[in-house]
């Protein structure tokens, strides 16, 4: 070999040329689709909803980093998994929430579900989901109690709470006892409860800016619309039965609770969702039907974290299911045909 | 103007990757570089057998002569790229790993032809593929797999397309858009002689469309032939790998080739557009495969150029001849970026099947730390072979055979699309390679 040529040449299989795009990169646009609701609560809850925000996301990412020490495992807070972790937890508790119970959460989601199962791409649920789940089973009061949007501009923080729509629904699951509640005064409009001007978690209230959130996602291919579509549309035909064909009484039910913030950031979830589109679709379907049993059936107001969570469960059976043929599988029964023939 | 020759394709290609085309070479028409003074011809340069050396140290041989042959069925002899004396024959391992004997011979700088070269009769069928399999020809594109071998159907095989791939999607490679540029004429007789031998009744050429002027060419060449209206122009939307065989296939026809069969299976043979035109000089002068255009390029070399040199020229000359080195090569690959083999040392010769010489400069190459997989179904999307690379990866692991098999391990073919497109930097090929070497292990026990 030449004179200019000493150094070592890299030997690797192929191919030699790669995606630019990251685990990093694909987080990092995770949290860019999340401003926009983080700004929102901020505008309706105040900055008590963005110290809720800060506590969780330090305390996920000191939980990450001292478990992968203790595990001897290299650091991985660089693909900013665990401010994504961080930042959904919140969203799902309200602003009035005590910070060392945030923490309490941000340990079972990080320690429990997400180090315990090997770090990232291996837990087999949301683990911002159970954390909040562990949280709403612990201290259901204070998982169940909503600060008034803009409250904060005016009085102590917890001095004034107001029960979320899905709240003053829950039990009514006669259409006439739900459309009388439609028509009392308490009940925010349509138009407030698309920009969020409603009792809730913190993160979810404001359908617009979640809407946002998810269509950038799109855009920038990090999800693809069918888990959202299918989960929302399933949701709302279920709601259209259930409401005798109220529209108004479908669009009640998909702008409250989790919904969007649930069927946009996090059924969408790689690791806990199904490769496929068939798989995705049978999973955002499930997602959908169980929502809507325990919205109407349930004592719960709220199913969302719960209908994931099971549907989570159910994914590597999904995936059996609907695993992709090969490229030029000849379908079992043409074949037999064939050999009759 | 739309001519009737332009076809669209029966079926998309699913999946794939929009890889950066990096064409730079592709208005720098072939170089002949100066013949080397030594080449190095190893016996196996093609899918299958490997040759018997047919001539011993110290012979004189000519351009053209016979050095090796097999009397296997599946190989191609190798013919002196270079007149002058054998000094050597000897096992060597090739760019590739594989241990094989050489022929070395000393060029005495006459390059004089083999007095015996004529062209071949070619009257019949059999004629025909036994002029091929004399000319050494193996597939140009890169795989090397005996093109007599292919072309040797039954006439009642029920073979009725021929598709001619002119696709190139490789990034960096452009011999075979040269070869249509600038060898119009030997393109077009290839492909008659080809269709006209084996009694085709439909000619596909497929290209991509990151090359309109080749298709403007193609097109001319469809056109010259036709009142009977049988070679068609198929331009295919520039996506990696529109140019493998499988996919090929499906776009020129709608048939998917099964696992484990081959494109004759369903009717078609594929083959590459430089083959086509080299079979069209061959019946000309019978002069055999001993020479080849390559495409150097990459950052790291200072004059990337399409040369054209003797089959067992040493890389490194080659490099040199294209100006050395601009800076220090981080890889150096043989073949394209997305198949191509990186290798550990220049000092290797050419072979038959080597399309490209890329040195590959620290700008070329994103080196991606493997970080754990997050489940983005990536790779499952890019796959063109509907697989699911990261489930197999998995199983892989566990050693399970069975679903290793039930996942259509064995159907890849290492395009590489799964493992550019994961964001994890997984070296996917290499772990659908592992995942084969089980089976195979598994089934020799």
């Amino acid at each position: 070999m030449s004179e200019e040529n000493k150094k070592l040449l890299t030997v690797s299989a192929s191919p030699h040329r790669r995606t630019q795009d990251t685990t990093t990169g694909i987080m990092l646009d995770v949290i860019i689709a999340l401003v926009p609701a983080l700004v929102l609560s901020v505008v309706l809850f105040g900055f008590r909803s963005l110290a809720v925000i800060a506590v969780s996301v330090v305390s996920c990412v000191v939980f990450e980093y001292i478990c992968r020490k203790v595990m001897k495992r290299n650091n991985t807070l660089g693909d900013l998994s665990a401010i994504v972790t961080g930042i959904l937890l919140a969203f799902n508790l309200p602003s009035s929430m005590p910070l060392w119970m945030v923490v309490i959460g941000d340990a079972v989601a990080i320690i429990v579900v997400k180090q315990f199962f090997g770090g990232i791409g291996q837990n087999f649920v949301n683990p911002a989901l159970v954390g909040r789940i562990v949280l709403m089973m612990s201290f259901p009061t204070y998982t169940n109690s909503f600060p008034t949007p803009f409250a904060w501009r005016i009085e102590e923080l917890d001095a004034v709470t107001s029960a979320t729509p899905l709240a003053q629904f829950a039990g009514n699951y006669s259409i006439d006892s739900a459309l009388s509640v439609m028509n009392s005064a308490e009940l925010p409009s349509l138009a407030q409860m698309f920009f969020g001007i409603r009792g809730g978690c913190l993160g979810e209230t404001c359908a617009a800016a979640l809407i946002v959130g998810g269509l950038y996602l799109i855009v920038r291919k990090v999800i693809t619309p069918t888990i959202p579509l299918f989960y929302v549309g399933t949701v709302a035909v279920a709601m259209l039965i259930a409401g005798s064909g109220n529209i108004s009484f479908v669009a009640y039910q998909l702008l409250s609770g989790g919904l969007l913030l649930g069927a946009i950031f996090m059924a969408t979830d790689y690791t806990t969702s199904p490769l496929g589109f068939k798989g995705k679709v049978i999973f955002a379907v499930g997602c959908g039907i169980i929502t809507s049993l325990i919205r109407i059936f349930g004592s719960l107001p709220e199913g969302v974290s719960f209908s994931i969570i099971l549907m989570n469960i159910l994914v590597p059976h999904i995936e059996s299911l609907t695993s992709s043929k090969p490229f030029g599988t000849v379908k079992e029964k043409k074949s037999k045909k064939e050999e009759v023939a | 103007m739309h001519s009737s020759q332009i076809i669209k394709p029966v079926k998309k290609v699913k999946g794939g990757v929009m890889v950066p085309h990096s064409k730079n070479t592709k208005d720098m028409p072939v170089n002949r570089l100066p013949a080397p003074e030594l080449v190095c011809l190893p016996m196996s340069q093609h899918i299958g057998a490997p040759c018997q050396p047919v001539v011993k140290v110290g012979d004189t041989v000519k351009v053209g002569q016979l050095i090796g042959d097999s009397d296997k069925y599946i190989s191609a002899p190798i013919h002196a790229s270079v007149s002058g004396k054998v000094t050597a024959i000897k096992e060597m391992r090739t760019a590739t790993g594989l241990v094989s004997q050489a022929v070395f011979i000393e060029n005495d700088g006459e390059m004089a032809e083999y007095e015996d070269l004529k062209a071949p009769k070619i009257d019949t069928r059999e004629e025909f593929i036994k002029a091929v399999r004399d000319s050494g020809l193996v597939g140009l594109g890169g795989a090397g797999f005996p093109t007599h071998v292919k072309l040797n159907f039954k006439p009642d095989a029920g073979i009725d397309t021929l598709i001619i791939n002119a696709a190139e999607c490789e990034p960096y490679i452009t011999v075979d858009y040269r070869e249509c540029v600038d060898n119009s004429w030997h393109v077009f007789n290839g492909i008659h002689l080809v269709k006209d031998m084996l009694g085709f009744k439909k000619v596909i050429i497929a290209v991509e469309d990151n090359k309109p002027e080749a298709i403007k060419i193609l097109e001319r060449i469809a056109e010259k032939d036709d009142e009977k209206n049988e070679i068609k122009l198929m331009p295919l939307k520039s996506k990696y790998p529109q140019g493998a065989e499988k996919m090929m296939v499906l776009s020129a026809t709608g048939r998917k080739v099964p696992p484990g069969k081959l494109p004759a299976d369903v009717g078609c043979v594929v083959m590459n557009v430089a083959s086509a035109a080299f079979i069209a000089r061959y019946v000309r002068k019978g002069r055999p495969l001993v020479s080849r255009s390559l495409t150097v390029d990459g950052s790291a070399v200072a004059n990337p150029q399409n040369v054209r040199v003797p089959i067992g020229t040493e890389i490194e000359y080659i490099i040199q001849s294209c100006g050395g080195y601009k800076e220090d090569p981080v890889k150096i690959v043989t073949g394209g970026p997305m198949m191509g083999a990186a290798i550990v040392d220049t000092a290797h010769p050419i072979l038959k099947s080597n399309n490209a010489i890329l040195v590959l400069g620290k700008d070329d190459i994103s080196v991606k730390r493997e970080t754990d997989c997050i489940r983005c179904g990536r790779c499952k999307k890019a796959c063109p072979l509907n697989l699911m690379p990261t489930v197999i990866e998995r199983y892989a692991r566990s050693r399970d055979v069975a679903a290793l098999q039930h996942f259509g391990t064995m159907v890849c073919m290492e395009c590489g699309s799964c493992a550019y497109s994961c964001p994890a930097g997984r070296p996917l090929v290499q772990y659908m390679r592992n995942a084969k070497a089980i089976i195979r292990e598994e089934a020799q026990k």
